[in-house]
C-alpha cells in the first residue's frame, strides 16, 4: 500500500502538468454537471411549490348538516391521494373573500345576503399534484350527493403535468449528455498519462509485474484526481451559486443549493469518473503490451 | 532450460514468416550467441522466449513454462525467471541506479526490508556501488548498461536473455559488459544473447546460433541432453 501510493505520487509530480490538466478537466466537466444539477433543482424545487397550489374545491348545497359534512369530511381525508380537507362555511368564505379580493371589497361590504357557498377545501400529497389523480378525486367528490361543483383548475394543473414532464426529460437528456462528456474527456486525459508513462510500464511488465500491479498506482492517481477535481468542481458550484445568489435577480423565491449529501455525491462521482477513466485507459494499453 | 521445436512465427502483416521451423536447445549453463542481420529472426526468438510473443506453430519451452499456451497471467510469473536486457538499457530517468534495481524487486513484491542488501549485492557484482545514487543520464553508456543487467539479476534468474546489449556501446564498454555476462554465466546462470557483433562472437568461442530470413543455417553446440 505504501508503495502503491508512493508510485502515484511520484507519477504525480512527474507529469505535474498533465495532472494538472487532467485534474482541471475532471473539476470543470464535474462543474457543469453541477451547475446543471444545481438548475435541475433549483427548477424541481420551483415546480414543487407551484405543484403546492393544486387545490380541489368542492361546493356544497347551502343547509347541508354539519353531521353529514363532518362524516363526510373525514371520508374524504381517508382517500389516499388526500393530504387534508378543510370546511369553508359561508361566513368564513365571506371574510376571505373579504379580505382577499381587494378589488371587490366595497361590494361585499354592502352585502345583506352572503351569496357564496360553503365548501370543502381539499389538498392533495405531494405525489398525487397531477391531473390524472386531481381528476380522480373531484369524480369521487361529484358522487357526494351534497356536493354542488367541484372546480380544481383542470387546465392548469394538465400544463403543470406537461412542464414536469418536459423539464424531466430534458434533465435526464442534459444530465447524460454532460456525463459522457466527462467520461470522455477524463478518459482522454488520463490516456495522455498513459501514453506518457508508456515505458515504465513497458519496464514494470518485463521485470514481472502483475497487471494488477501495474493499475494500481494509476487507479490511486485516477482516483485522487477525481476526489480533487470533486472538490474543487463544488468549491466552483458554490461560489457561482454564491454570486448568483447575492446577484438577486428578482425571481421572487429562495434558491437551493445542494444538501451535504449531494456534494459528496458529487465528490464520489468525481472519484468513479478518475478510477473509471484510469481502468478503461491502462486496460487498453495493457492489452498492447 | 530452453526448447525450440519445429517453431515458426508468422506476423500478420508479413508475407515471408519471422521464424521456419527452428529447431534448438539450450541448456544449463550454457552461453549462446544468437547472431544474423537485421530482420532475422533473432528478436522473435528473444520474444518467444519471455512470452512477448507466442509462436505461430511449434513448440516453445522456457524454465518449465509453455510458451504457446502462456496465460496472461502466468506471463509475471515466467517473467520473474528471466533476467531481460535490452540495447536502449530501459531505466527509469527520474529513478537513481540503485532506485532502479529496487523498482525489480518492489514491483515483484519483494520484502521490503530485503531490498536494499540486495541492491546494494547486484551493484557490487556489476561494479557500480560507488555509482548507487547516480541518475542514469550521470552514467556512460557502459555503466547504464551495467545497472540494467543489475537489474535483469536482482531477482537471481536461471536464464539470462539480452537483445544486443552492447548495440550502443563503444569497444571497450562491450569487452566490459561481455566480460560481466561471462562472469555471471560462470556462476551459473543461462546467459542467451543476440548481437550484430561478430568480433566479439569470434572472440568469444562460445555457442553461436545464426539465423537467416527466419531459418536456423548455423549452430556450434551440441545439444546435450534434455533439461527442459
Amino acid at each position: 500500500m505504501n508503495l502503491l501510493l508512493r508510485e502515484a505520487l511520484i507519477a504525480f509530480r512527474r507529469t505535474r502538468t498533465l495532472s494538472v490538466l487532467s485534474i482541471t478537466t475532471i473539476a470543470f466537466a464535474l462543474f457543469v454537471t453541477g451547475l446543471f444539477g444545481l438548475v435541475a433543482l433549483n427548477m424541481r424545487s420551483a415546480l414543487r411549490n407551484v405543484a403546492e397550489r393544486v387545490e380541489i374545491v368542492a361546493f356544497v348545497y347551502r343547509g347541508t348538516p354539519s353531521m353529514q359534512l363532518t362524516a363526510a369530511s373525514s371520508d374524504i381525508a381517508a382517500f389516499p391521494e388526500v393530504l387534508e380537507v378543510q370546511y369553508v362555511s359561508e361566513e368564513e368564505a365571506l371574510v376571505r373573500a373579504r379580505r382577499d379580493l381587494v378589488e371587490f371589497q366595497e361590494a361585499y361590504q354592502d352585502l345583506e345576503i352572503n351569496p357564496l357557498p360553503p365548501s370543502l377545501e381539499i389538498r392533495l400529497r405531494p405525489e398525487y399534484r397531477d391531473a390524472k389523480h386531481a381528476g380522480d378525486v373531484a369524480e369521487r367528490l361529484h358522487g357526494f350527493e351534497f356536493v354542488e361543483d367541484v372546480r380544481y383548475g383542470r387546465d392548469w394543473v394538465e400544463r403543470l403535468d406537461a412542464l414536469r414532464q418536459i423539464a424531466g426529460f430534458v434533465g435526464l437528456a442534459i444530465g447524460a449528455a454532460f456525463g459522457l462528456v466527462s467520461i470522455v474527456i477524463i478518459g482522454v486525459t488520463i490516456r495522455m498519462t498513459v501514453l506518457h508513462r508508456a515505458r515504465e510500464i513497458r519496464i514494470m511488465r518485463l521485470v514481472g509485474a502483475t497487471d494488477w500491479f501495474i493499475r494500481g498506482p494509476f487507479l490511486l492517481e485516477g482516483a485522487l484526481k477525481g476526489l480533487i477535481g470533486g472538490i474543487l468542481a463544488a468549491i466552483l458550484c458554490g461560489v457561482v451559486f454564491g454570486a448568483f445568489e447575492a446577484g438577486n435577480f428578482g425571481l421572487g423565491m429562495g434558491l437551493t443549493f445542494f444538501g451535504p449529501l449531494e456534494v459528496v455525491f458529487l465528490i464520489v462521482f468525481g472519484v468513479l469518473l478518475g478510477l473509471t477513466g484510469s481502468l478503461v485507459s491502462v486496460g487498453r494499453h495493457l492489452k498492447k503490451v | 532450460m530452453i526448447r525450440f521445436t519445429k517453431v515458426s512465427k508468422h506476423y500478420p502483416t508479413g508475407t515471408t514468416p519471422a521464424l521456419d521451423d527452428v529447431n534448438f536447445h539450450v541448456a544449463r549453463g550454457e552461453f549462446v550467441f544468437m547472431t544474423g542481420h537485421s530482420g532475422a529472426g533473432k528478436s522473435s526468438i528473444l520474444k518467444l522466449m519471455y512470452g512477448d510473443e507466442r509462436p505461430s506453430s511449434g513448440d516453445v519451452r522456457v524454465s518449465g513454462f509453455h510458451i504457446g499456451t502462456l496465460t496472461r497471467d502466468e506471463v509475471p510469473r515466467l517473467r520473474r525467471r528471466l533476467g531481460i536486457v535490452f540495447q536502449d538499457f530501459s531505466l527509469l530517468e527520474d529513478r537513481t541506479a540503485a532506485e532502479n534495481i529496487a523498482f525489480a524487486l518492489e514491483v515483484t513484491g519483494s520484502r521490503v526490508d530485503m531490498i536494499p542488501a540486495r541492491v546494494t549485492k547486484v551493484l557490487a557484482q556489476v561494479g557500480l556501488l560507488a555509482k548507487a545514487e547516480a541518475f542514469p543520464r550521470e552514467l556512460s553508456g557502459g555503466e547504464q548498461q551495467r545497472v540494467s543487467i543489475a537489474r535483469a539479476l536482482v531477482n537471481d534468474p536461471p536464464i539470462l536473455l539480452a537483445d544486443e546489449p552492447t548495440g550502443n556501446l563503444d569497444e571497450r564498454a562491450t569487452r566490459g559488459v561481455y566480460q560481466l555476462l561471462l562472469d555471471i554465466n560462470a556462476q551459473g546462470t543461462v546467459v542467451v544473447m543476440a548481437t550484430h557483433n561478430l568480433d566479439l562472437v569470434r572472440f568469444g568461442g562460445q555457442r553461436t546460433l545464426e539465423l537467416r530470413d527466419g531459418k536456423l543455417v548455423f549452430d556450434s553446440g551440441v545439444d546435450v541432453g534434455d533439461d527442459a
